[in-house]
């Protein structure tokens, strides 16, 4: 982190970039915040830990409308999105400075707690610098333990690989620290019947509030406006609009980042409700990729979406009825 | 007034305007019957329609929805067909994966001289969504009042 | 709010005698937004139409719903009625209550209810249409003509005739067409060649037509008055300018087994050939499979021979591009494959032919120098045997639902020159139905029974077995004796059906016209416009449209140029005003409209916006309306709505799956 920090003095020191986009400490030790540094002093309070699991690449489509450039820090995972708002002309390559910051795996405070770990104080073990594969925990019941992988967010088990897409240099070291089959949820819930799968995402999307938390921190979700917040969909009759959005909220909202989707898994991380909208965006990835061939959205700036593209030997819709339950 | 309790479903057909909105005239200037459940909606193109659209019709109590276009290779506007075979692929996915049956979305290709095939895919069509019986999901699937 | 006027047809009785009109008209006018409605016994009439200007003054409609037959049949009409009585006319919107209703459904209330629910859904949907104007475009007075057979000259002639300049693309060596095949021509007997020829020399000669033969379209853009289109010339290796027709090279050519296309292969070409004698251009083509200097390197002949020096071994293809205002398809037929046909053995003897073969073999340029004669042996036929609908009017997958049209006529007309010529040949004609409309036709036919004796029996063919004795045993039935029939014949001639050109399925996805399952291209309306296709700008001639003889092939081809000189005698035209427009306040400029835009019509510019006080420059789509033909594909592609098309507004789509679903 040091090297970093000093890194970003630097280039802000010489006029390099006009301002650090990266992550500040927060008011509990588990939720750094994403912020912009001005000065060099500010930077005194600039913090990259296994807590900073925040994709910044969004933050970039407002950096690229400021003076001067920004300097930004990207995990390997951000850089996917990164490329896919370059591609979709949201964000500025030459306003950005990219600094690729390695990345062991991000933590997510829900998995700890769920070890049964409560009233956390502090935690040692986060630093990007350590070693050390296992997390001591201060808690006002004691010191309490839990291992890096077990406390690592859902997206980190099935990372996409410890590779930055794009960058212009980069510091620390990453790791691949993908230990399960990606899309092992998906086919389990393929393999459900209608009325199981029904019942699986009634009781998930039940819970939803709509705060739009998973909306406002999509990287793909980069619209100036969003559809449910504008007439565009609206009919005469608007007093069933609203149920109609929030019915419809998360499939259409899935429906708009298919093919755009990185798998971030921002969405999820974000959720106060612990939904996992992941698994939206990964049916689509999955049926992408089985359907129309291997796609990873982000892997290259400029790319065609699926979506956006055809042959004219593609599978007929029917297609879904030949494949999966019944 | 018919006294006739069976179900009866409601089904929205999307048709574009070239090929299968002109299938859908010839089944009607052939009386080539099928069941009054089925109302179209004229599109100008498969490729106008959007996945909103469909979502809407089910959360507002469709039973079936079914969308008609040229035949690949054929469609007025060269390549609209292909875009909606794609988006309807994917949506027609997810709505299987979130639990909606199968048989409740279509995709056919109907061209201006097939209005046998059109009759056909309707009655076809409309049997399935008798099966099924009513839609109730995805009306539901929030489950908030 | 709109205030809706809302006009309900009786179509006579072919809607009012299966939907309720009256309980229409109450429950609609309930509707909001609906302040006047009415019914009437034909709402396109004069009467009717004048109704709706009557309404649409004292009511002060601002919109206007007619529910009748398909809106691609009257829409236009009510369209021009609202526009005369001063509303845009596309605050017009017709609920299809005659082929969607009351042609498909019986009972008269759920006729009704569905009639009330689509009459809803337009209301809906007019309550949300806003007023449009079409933008202008302009015409390219040109016309391409794709084929160069009767109709495609017929059609180039008479638009050349009328002062504007057409282009005729022949894919062949030659212009000509399957017409400059045939021998006689029913039911005048008249030579083919002596009464085609002269149109194919004023065609090459008119000063407005120039022709591409041995060329193909290969690629076409635009729209109705501005195609844009490659056409590929194909290197012939025989300098045009240069050669003069001498046919020297074609004496000289020693490859000399390719068979004749023109001749249906009964007989061989050179490598360096044209097709027939009076072919236009005189120029022949070197086929590059058969020649002997393409394949080996070595020969060269022909140009050591060309006085003119005419032969290039070195041309190239080229491409040529031209716009046009207009294109005719007139691309013909060609005869099925007979290979699912094996009980007719043709494909096992040479004396088994088709109807096209013996034109050739009637034809004093043709295999036999118009000897009627057997093509195994070169003996003279004593018995012939003519099988009808080979093919045609065919239930199963071998063959073609549709009558050929053209097969009892000239079967009538190959039996009656064959006894005028050989008295001493026996002639049976199997048939199912003979059928003869049109003029002077049955009268025709009834002189091949009674005045030259063809024997025409009603019953089918079930087998020809060719014989060790080399003549043909033929298996049928006569259903009208009700017994089978074995007759030995000498040659079966065989009525094969036809079928539209192998090329014009890639044409008309090069057009993005219509074409049905038996690859015709679909008229515009079966009755009413037989020789336009739905797509604007695009004209159908000749069989490519349906089969058809001569003197039928000259109207349409006729009907079709005056259809095209219609379109070319316009200064502008009128577009269509259903485009896609961004909002530019929504616009993310993400590019994905863009990258499923058919057209390349939008574009992206840099624009100054003020988004609620908020003064930026953004990457704004921008859609040229000129190009843009409405599909909609942009705005599905557009995550933000900020996309939308008019005339098929998001709104306006969903308030109708509303209404439906109410």
């Amino acid at each position: 982190m040091q090297e970093l920090i000093t890194r970003a003095k630097e280039l802000l020191a010489n006029g390099t970039v006009a301002r650090v986009l990266g992550w500040k400490i927060g008011d509990m030790p588990y939720n750094p915040e994403p912020a912009f540094f001005e000065t060099v002093e500010s930077l005194d309070k600039f913090v990259y830990n296994g807590f900073c699991g925040a994709n910044l690449s969004k933050y970039m489509i407002e950096a690229s409308k400021l003076e001067g450039k920004t300097l930004v820090c990207l995990k390997p995972c951000d850089s996917y999105s990164f490329n896919q708002l370059l591609t979709e002309h949201r964000v500025d390559r030459d306003k950005a400075y990219i600094i690729g910051v390695g990345c062991k795996g991000k933590l997510d405070i829900e998995r700890i707690k769920k070890t049964g770990i409560k009233g956390v104080i502090a935690i040692g073990g986060a630093e990007m610098t350590d070693a050390c594969d296992t997390l001591a925990i201060d808690t006002i019941y004691g010191e309490k333990s839990c291992s890096y992988n077990d406390g690592m967010l859902e997206r980190c088990h099935v990372c996409k690989g410890k590779e930055h897409k794009i960058y212009d240099e980069l510091i620390g070291e990453s790791r691949d620290t993908c230990d399960k089959e990606r899309f092992a949820e998906v086919e389990r819930i393929e393999a459900m019947s209608p009325a199981e799968k029904f019942e699986f995402f009634k009781a998930e999307l039940s819970k939803c509030i709509r705060c739009n938390a998973c909306r406002n921190v999509c990287p793909a979700c980069s619209c100036r406006k969003c559809v449910f917040d504008s007439t565009k969909f609206d009919s005469a009759q608007k007093a069933n609009v609203d149920s109609f959005e929030e019915k419809m909220f998360h499939i259409i909202r899935a429906f708009h980042v298919a093919g755009r989707c990185t798998d971030c898994g921002e969405c999820s991380r974000v959720c106060p409700q612990g939904i996992p909208l992941h698994l939206f965006n990964r049916k689509f990835i999955k049926d992408i990729n089985e359907i129309y061939g291997e796609y990873v959205a982000g892997a290259e700036a400029g790319s065609r979406a699926p979506l956006v593209s055809f042959t004219t030997e593609d599978a007929e819709p029917s297609i879904v009825n030949e494949r999966g339950s019944k | 007034m018919s006294v006739n309790n069976e179900f009866k479903p409601k089904i929205v057909a999307f048709c574009c305007n070239w090929c299968s909105y002109a299938g859908a005239d010839l089944a009607g200037s052939s009386r080539l019957s099928y069941p009054a459940d089925v109302k179209i909606i004229r599109v100008p193109c498969s490729c106008r329609v959007n996945p909103m659209f469909i979502l809407r019709a089910f959360e507002k109590g469709a039973d079936g929805v079914i969308i008609c276009g040229c035949h690949p290779g054929d469609c007025h506007y060269s390549t609209g067909n292909y875009y909606a075979r794609r988006r309807m692929t994917m949506l027609f996915s997810m709505l299987d994966y979130i639990g909606v049956e199968k048989g409740r979305t279509r995709v056919e290709w109907v061209s201006a001289a097939e209005g046998v095939k059109f009759s056909e895919t309707m009655n076809d069509f409309v049997a399935k969504i008798r099966d099924l019986g009513e839609n109730v999901r995805l009306g539901d699937l929030r489950c908030k009042n | 709010m709109q205030r809706i006027g809302v006009f309900v047809c009786h179509c006579g009785s072919n809607i009012a005698a299966t939907v309720d009109v009256k309980k229409v008209v109450e429950v609609i006018a309930a509707e909001p937004g609906v302040v006047h409605a009415e019914d009437y016994q034909y709402m396109c009439s004069e009467a009717g139409q004048e109704k709706i200007a009557i309404a649409v003054k004292e009511k002060k409609l601002t919109g206007i719903v007619v529910c009748s037959c398909s809106p691609r049949m009257h829409e236009a009409t009510f369209r021009k009625a609202a526009e005369r009585a001063g509303i845009n006319p596309y605050m017009v919107e017709i609920a299809n209550i005659r082929e969607h209703v009351s042609w498909i459904h019986k009972d008269i209330t759920e006729a009704t209810e569905k009639a009330v629910i689509l009459a809803r859904a337009a209301v809906a949907k007019v309550n949300l249409n806003t007023p449009l104007t079409p933008g202008e475009s302009r015409v390219t007075k040109r016309a391409l003509v794709i084929g160069g057979g009767i109709a495609g000259i017929q059609t180039a002639l008479d638009i050349a005739d009328a002062g504007y300049e057409v282009d005729i693309v022949e894919k062949t060596p030659s212009i000509g067409g399957r017409m400059s095949q045939i021998d006689k021509t029913f039911p005048t007997l008249d030579c083919s060649a002596c009464i085609l020829t002269p149109k194919m020399v004023e065609a090459a000669a008119h000063e407005k037509i120039t022709i591409y033969t041995y060329s193909e379209v290969e690629k076409v853009s635009g729209f109705v008055g501005d195609f844009t289109v490659d056409i590929r010339k194909k290197a012939r290796y025989v300098d045009a300018d240069k050669c003069t027709g001498c046919g020297a090279c074609q004496e000289k050519c020693p490859s000399k087994k390719t068979p004749s296309e023109f001749n249906r292969a009964l007989n061989t070409r050179t490598a360096i050939y044209t097709p027939f004698a009076q072919a236009i251009p005189n120029v022949p083509v070197i086929d590059t499979e058969a020649c002997i200097k393409f394949k080996t390197g070595k020969c060269g002949l022909c140009q050591k021979i060309c006085a003119a020096g005419a032969v290039d071994y070195t041309q190239k293809d080229e491409i040529v591009t031209e716009k046009y205002g207009a294109i005719v398809v007139a691309t013909g037929f060609d005869t099925i494959s007979l290979d699912k046909y094996d009980e007719y053995a043709y494909n096992q003897s040479p004396d088994v032919i088709t109807s096209l073969e013996l034109e050739r073999v009637m034809n004093a340029a043709g295999p036999t120098h118009g000897h009627l004669e057997r093509l195994s042996d070169g003996k003279a036929p004593k018995e012939i045997v003519f099988i009808q609908c080979v093919g045609s009017r065919c239930s199963d997958d071998r063959g073609k639902p549709y009558c050929s049209k053209i097969c009892c006529m000239y079967t009538a007309k190959h039996a009656m020159l064959i006894r005028d010529k050989y008295p001493d040949v026996n002639v049976t004609v199997f048939y199912i139905d003979v059928r003869t409309p049109g003029k002077n036709f049955d009268e025709f036919y009834r002189r091949a029974v009674e005045q030259y004796g063809v024997n025409y029996v009603k019953g089918q063919v079930g087998k020809v077995i060719p014989q060790p004795n080399g003549k043909l045993l033929v298996q049928g039935s006569d259903l009208l004796d009700n017994k089978q029939i074995l007759k030995e014949a000498d040659m079966v001639v065989l009525a094969t059906a036809i079928e539209p050109n192998k090329d014009v399925r890639k044409i008309a996805t090069m057009l993005t016209a219509s074409i049905d399952t038996n690859n015709f291209l679909t008229e515009a309306h079966a009755k009413l416009r037989p020789v336009e296709s739905p797509t604007a700008g695009i004209f159908l001639s000749g069989v490519v449209q349906g089969p058809k003889d001569i003197p039928e092939t000259v109207s349409q081809a006729g009907a079709a140029a005056v259809k095209v000189v219609g379109l070319l005698a316009k200064d502008k035209l009128l577009t269509n005003p259903c485009t896609a427009k961004a909002d530019e306040l929504l616009c993310n400029g993400c590019s994905s409209c863009a990258n499923v835009c058919p057209y390349g019509a939008i574009s992206y510019e840099d624009t100054l916006v003020n988004d609620h006080g908020i003064r930026e420059t953004r990457r704004i789509a921008i859609v040229n309306s000129a190009l843009c033909q409405g599909c909609g594909a942009c705005t599905v592609a557009c995550p933000s709505g900020a996309m939308d098309l008019q005339g098929f507004s998001n709104r306006q789509i969903l308030s109708e799956v509303d209404a439906i679903c109410r």
